[in-house]
Order: C-alpha cells, then structure tokens, then sequence
C-alpha cells in the first residue's frame, strides 16, 4: 500500500518559494491491491466487492477475477492491514500486494497494440476476400479491375499498420545479417503486394491482396496467443514478488519507523519481530531467539541467536525480538551474492535452440532459395519478367509459414492454459520443450519435499499427565515446534493442565509452575539433557527426567504421488539436501528414492546438477532455498515453489502455485504431449506445402488455391492443438 | 452492376462500424477481466437500476 502525494509545487509562484511542509501536501486516495487465490465465482466477486465497499474509508473496490485481484480505492489512512481481516472473516484469503511491483499497464499497451493490429487486419481481410471470392467467381474485366483497385485501397494502409510488428523484426534482424522467421513473412508480403499492384495496372488476372491480408491476420493471431501466455505467467509472476512487501522497522532514538528496506544503510540499527525475515545482514546487538536458516542452507534445525550472532538476509526469527545492526545491505547483502553464480549457470542454458527456431533456420533459406529458383527458372524459359515475377511470388506466399508461425503458440497457449489451472506457471518460453526432455529429477529436501512445518512423531511414547503439561507451556509460545505440539495435542484430545507464572524465554523455551514444580519445555541445553541429532523439543518436570518429543518435517502433499509418478515413467530420482544425514536418509526411505546426498553445500549441490548434465542427462532441478539458486540455474529446466526465496523463483523456469507437488509429474507428461503436437504441427504444414509448392512452381497456383491452402493449414495445426485440453 | 457503387461502400461502412466499436472496447479496459465480466451478468444487484 502506498499512499501517493501530489507534488507539494502549489499553483501559486509564492508558494513555491515557501519551503514544503508535510501539511501542504494534499494527501490522494491510497491504492490498494490485494491478492484473493481463493475466489472463483460470481458469489465470490459480489460478497468481497460488498465487504470492502462497506468499510469505512473505502470508495471504490473492484475484483478482478481473471487475476483472482481487488484494487480497492480508499482514503489516504486506510491501510491493507485493516482490510485483510475483514475479507477473512467472510471467508477469503487475501494478501497485500505491492502495487509497485505491479506494472500492469505498461505491460497491457503491447498486448492493446497486438490486438488493434489483428483487428485491423481482421477487418480489412474479409472485406478483401468478399471481392476476391466476386473475382474468383468470375468477375470480368471492368469489374474485375475496379475490385482489384478497391482491395488495394484497403490492403495498402491496413498492412502498413498492421504488420508493421514483422517489419520491425526483420529490420532488425537484416541489419545484423541475419535471417529469422520474419524475414521470410515480410519478403512474401511485399513481393505479393508489389505483384499484385504491378497485375492490377495492367488489368492482370490474378491479384493476392487477400493472400497479404490473412496472412498477415494468422500471424498476428500467433504472435497475440503467444504474447497472451506470457503476459499471464508474468502477471502472477509479479504478484509473487509484489506479495513480499519489502518493509523494514529502523529503530531511530529508540523508537520502531517502518520504512522500505532500500532505505536502510550499513550501521543501522533494525528490530525484526518474532516470525519476521532479516531484511540484512549484520550483527544481533539485543534479544535472544532462535533462527530457522532452511531457506539458506537446507538445515530443518532452528539455530540458537544471542547477541553477537552473525546472521543474514532471508533467515527467519521464531522466538524473540531481535535488533541488529547491519553490516551489508541491499545488493551487498549474502542474499544478492548469490545472484552472481547464478548469472554464471544461466549462460549455460542460453544455449538451447526452440523447436520454432531450429525450424526457422532450416526454413527461411530453403523458401528463398525456391522461390529464388523458381524466378530465375522461368525467366530463363519463358523470357518473361512479369511472369516468373507472378511465380516466385506464388512460391513465397504459399510456402510463408503460417502454420509455422501457429504451430508452437497456439500448442504452448493449450498446455500453459492447462498447467496454469493445475497450479503451475509457466514462465520460460521454452520451458516446456526442456520439461519434455527431462530423464533425471533432482529434488532438495526442506521446503520442497517436505513444507517446512514440523510434525510430532511420538505423541504415544508420553503419559496423559505429560502430555497434558506440555500442551499448557506450547500454547504460552508460538514457536513452529510448540504449534505443532499443541496442533497434535489437542487433535488427540488432550486438555492442557492447569499452570501458573507461564512465560517463554526466547531463544529458549517457556518456563511455568505446576502445582508448586517447575516445568520447562524447550531447548535440550536449557532443560539439562543431552542434544540428540533429531529435531526435538524437551519437557523436564520438576528434577525428574527429561523427555524428548521429537520432530519430522512433515511432507509436502502430493510429494509421494509426484516422486512415485516420476520413478514409475523411469526417470532417476535423486534427493540433495543440505540437512544432516539422519533426517535426509529418513525421508529418502520413506519417499523410496535410493540416490540421496546430505550435508550438500550450495557449490556441491550446482557441480552434482553440472556432473549429470555431463554425463549426458537432461537434469530437472526442483528447489526452494537460497542454497538450491545455483542448481536451478544450472539444471536444464527448473521448478520452484511459491513459498521459496525470490531468488530461487527468478532463476526457475517453472512456479508451483499450489502446496501440491503432485502436478511436476503431470506436467512432464503434458510437456511431453506438447511437444509432439507442435511436431505433428510442423509435419502438418511441410505436408501442405509438399503438396501445394509443386503448384506454385509449375506456375498452377491461383490466389484461390494460395488462401485454400493458407486457411486450411492454419485451421488445422490450431485445431490439432486445441486436441491436448 | 450499378448497385455495386452503392453496395461495397455499405459493406466498408457497416465492416468499418463494428471495427471502431471493436477498438472503443479495447481503448477502454474491456477485457481486462474476461473470466469476472462473464460471471458479473450473472449478479442481480443491478437488475432495477444502474450502478451509481
């Protein structure tokens, strides 16, 4: 939520020299977006636009449902944090979004352009073709002539307009001497229409202003289809980063100022409450917690922090307040440091050639020789310009890949479509083509295949009495590890004893009374037992003692299904975690994946991904955490979830929406399946053209036969992709 | 034939009327939310009188 202030320069010159004030400043209604994964019908639309329009403050709020959004207008002191609940009372999750880092409009200019484009063409090809089919009927002489005039009326300024997107790419691509598929479209636009000017002048039969027009219309749809795809991926893909409003709170003589973390400066001193991100790196100078550090090294074990620890940007705070002095911020910070290596592994991958590009370099140079050949050949026999002209023409209109042109967006528009509502966005053109390829999966453990919440595993081995004490002190704490204590507790039906003087120790655990014994549940050190190697939370009643309850992380949903689906369609599983060898062979036993590695180092996990690409594999690299960044970039394709590091969705390919991780496995398979549909689409489109170039050489073609054979092809690869829903 | 000089410059005007319409559509936000529009008609708030 920002609130945008108008420029303080009032209209009056004097005013301008008086110095601005705060006051001055005429505060504009604040702009709030806010993100609701979870509505989805038109009861949804009427009851959360109902509950914001009725808040105070509120003016104006409107959902928009294809991006599952609310942009609220409000009074300038309203705040997300005063909606967010009230949309949650009434049963819908919401979350703030950052209205900066939603660039919605400019992003929305390219696609209005596309879209006029297509529409002008649209337009105007059907009203030439209504006059072509007149002249294809047999319209003679005069009125033949005059619809010829007519339609070159019309084509003239609507292809200048719009196919003016192929005419800047092939510039582009001319002046660095190089051929794409443009180049070949702007040839056969021109030479049709500069032949069919030339017919027309001298009263010639055929004219393939019609043949200009679709094409350009076809193309235009591609190219619209394609850049609808990624306008969608790139719009969620902001929202997830816009989700992570980047706040910090300075602490300025001794009192908390929320401001952005691009503001904070190396020495500043900055509070991080409870369940808070250190926006940093630096130095604790005050309070004592505890630090989950998952997202940067794997390692599910929460770190003990006390003044003088060293910690870094993307770790977690559980327990306590915690202050630290800064010591590298924004780019400097261990956080952005990462980003270098994975520069280094992204270069690697630029490598790879779409399936649209290698056929374009196969293609454009063969229809330019054709048709080059074909001109020279008939100039040779016939001797006459005009008509070896006519036929080279022929030969590039009816050879221009339109279908080609179709074949990969519409394909990639059908299975982005259909992955998008399976959860999972697709952000890299070529994604799906690498996906497709993929023989070896690489999992990382923490926040991948397990969520990241801890789970009690030996609720049974503890009398009723114990457990009855342990549920009292875990409510007094909201520790991960007292939450899931107190979750199992109360699901098995345990009422929590009664406790006196409770109170939690950050850093270190909660402390009460129990009828006269002092009870503690927290660290292994602090309640005098031995550190086991598995997470565990210890509960010493009174000097008896202690009793351990330990921890697994609990699975993410749909992991076994994916891991199992993965196996069976004979891709090698392998697991690298950066957590300790107990709990990454644990969770490799129970998944069935025999190939693990613990203990792995970012570097280790990056050079692992790197050997098996060597070897020849095609690596799928699926990770959340700071320390997974270099391997993603590295592996031939990658796929992250939500809940990971900004970091590590930038360098993924793929994001996974959903908690599920049941559609990776779906989604190979339906990689897999595109990808043959966009091959069948090229075969699709080389067989029209084997069976309508020899016409056109053989001077046989007519404008008919060029618009049946550009219309039907077309239909068909856009038919047979629309096969995969 | 001479109903021709009448008949194409309807055809290009009636064609041109729906192409500007098509354009006034896109100029003013109208398919910014195709999914929420389709299910909006479907709402009875506004069945009796119009948005204020």
């Amino acid at each position: 939520m920002t609130v945008q202030l108008r420029p303080s320069a009032a209209a009056c010159p004097g005013c301008i020299a008086a110095p601005a004030e705060p006051a001055r400043e005429m505060p504009r209604e604040a702009q709030i977006a806010l993100s609701l994964p979870g509505i989805h019908c038109s009861g949804c639309i009427a009851t959360v636009e109902r509950v914001l329009n009725a808040q105070p403050g509120v003016t104006n709020a409107r959902v928009n449902l294809t991006l599952k959004r609310a942009m609220v207008q409000a009074a300038p002191d309203t705040r997300a944090a005063d909606l967010i609940p009230v949309l949650e009372q009434a049963g819908y999750e919401a979350h703030e979004l950052d209205p900066g880092a939603l660039s919605a409009t400019t992003n929305d200019r390219a696609g209005r352009d596309l879209l006029m484009r297509l529409a002008v063409a649209g337009f105007a090809s059907m009203n030439v073709m209504l006059l072509s089919v007149s002249v294809w009927s047999g319209a003679e002489d005069a009125t033949r002539d005059m619809f010829h005039w007519i339609s070159a009326a019309i084509t003239l300024p609507a292809i200048a307009f719009s196919a003016q997107p192929f005419f800047l790419n092939a510039w582009s691509a001319l002046r660095v001497r190089r051929l794409n598929m443009d180049v070949p479209i702007v040839l056969a636009i021109l030479l049709a229409l500069i032949t069919s000017l030339w017919e027309t002048s001298l009263s010639g039969e055929h004219a393939y202003f019609d043949a200009a027009l679709t094409l350009t219309f076809f193309l235009l749809a591609g190219r619209y289809l394609d850049y609808r795809t990624r306008a969608v991926a790139r719009s969620a893909a902001e929202e997830l980063a816009a989700l992570e409003v980047p706040r910090a709170l300075r602490l300025e003589d001794g009192e908390e100022r929320e401001i952005a973390v691009s503001d904070l400066r190396v020495g500043d001193l900055v509070r991080v409450r409870p369940g808070g991100r250190m926006p940093v790196d630096g130095e604790i100078t005050q309070g004592r917690s505890e630090l989950d550090r998952s997202l940067l090294t794997g390692e599910t074990l929460p770190v003990y922090a006390e003044p003088g620890t060293i910690v870094s940007a993307g770790e977690v705070n559980l327990t306590g307040p915690l202050t630290i002095r800064a010591s590298a911020v924004g780019q400097d910070t261990s956080l952005h440091r990462m980003a270098d290596l994975v520069a280094i592994a992204e270069s690697g991958r630029s490598r790879y050639t779409s399936l649209a590009d290698s056929a374009a370099k196969l293609y454009a140079p063969g229809v330019h020789i054709l048709s080059a050949l074909s001109f020279l050949g008939w100039l040779l026999y016939s001797g006459d310009m005009r008509t070896a002209l006519n036929i080279a023409a022929a030969v590039l209109i009816i050879t221009c890949p339109c279908a080609l042109g179709l074949a990969v967006p519409a394909v990639t528009t059908a299975a982005s479509g259909r992955l998008f509502r399976k959860g999972m966005l697709i952000k890299h053109a070529t994604a799906l083509e690498r996906l497709a390829e993929v023989d070896t999966v690489v999992f990382d453990k923490t926040g991948t295949l397990t969520a990241g919440t801890p789970e009690l595993t030996n609720l049974g081995d503890h009398s009723r009495a114990d457990l009855e004490i342990a549920l009292a002190l875990a409510e007094g704490s909201s520790h991960p590890l007292s939450r899931a204590l107190a979750r199992a507790a109360q699901e098995a039906g345990i009422k929590p004893a009664a406790l006196s003087d409770l109170k939690e120790i950050p850093g270190f655990g909660t402390e009460a009374l129990c009828r006269g014994r002092r009870v503690r549940l927290g660290r292994a050190a602090w309640v005098g037992a031995e550190q086991g190697d598995q997470t565990a939370a210890w509960l010493a009643v009174g000097d008896a003692e202690p009793l351990a309850f330990t921890f697994t992380d609990a699975l993410r949903p749909g992991a076994e299904q994916a891991v199992a689906a993965l196996q069976a369609s004979g891709k090698r599983v392998l697991l690298i975690s950066g957590d300790t060898t107990p709990a990454v062979r644990a969770l490799a036993t129970r998944l069935g994946i025999s190939d693990w590695i613990a203990e792995a180092l970012p570097q280790d996990k990056a050079a692992r991904v790197q050997a098996l690409t060597d070897e020849g594999r095609k690596v799928l690299m699926v990770g959340d955490g700071l320390n997974d960044t270099a391997a993603l970039a590295a592996a031939h394709v990658s796929i992250s979830p939500a809940s990971a590091l900004d970091a590590a969705r930038v360098a993924s390919d793929i994001v996974l929406l959903g908690h599920d991780l049941g559609p990776i496995a779906d989604a190979c398979e339906t990689a897999r399946k595109a990808t043959k549909r966009i091959r069948e689409n090229f075969q699709i489109a080389t067989v029209y053209n084997v069976i309508a170039v020899p016409l056109a050489v053989a001077g046989l073609a007519t404008p008919l036969i060029a618009a049946l054979a550009m219309s039907t092809s077309s239909i068909t690869v856009s038919l047979n992709a629309l096969r995969l829903r | 034939m001479d109903v021709l000089t009448f008949l194409i410059p309807i055809s290009l005007f009636l064609g041109g009327i729906g192409l500007v319409a098509f354009l006034y559509t896109v100029r003013s936000n109208q398919y910014d939310d195709p999914e929420g529009d389709a299910r909006r008609i479907l709402n009875s708030d506004y069945d009796d009188h119009p948005k204020p």
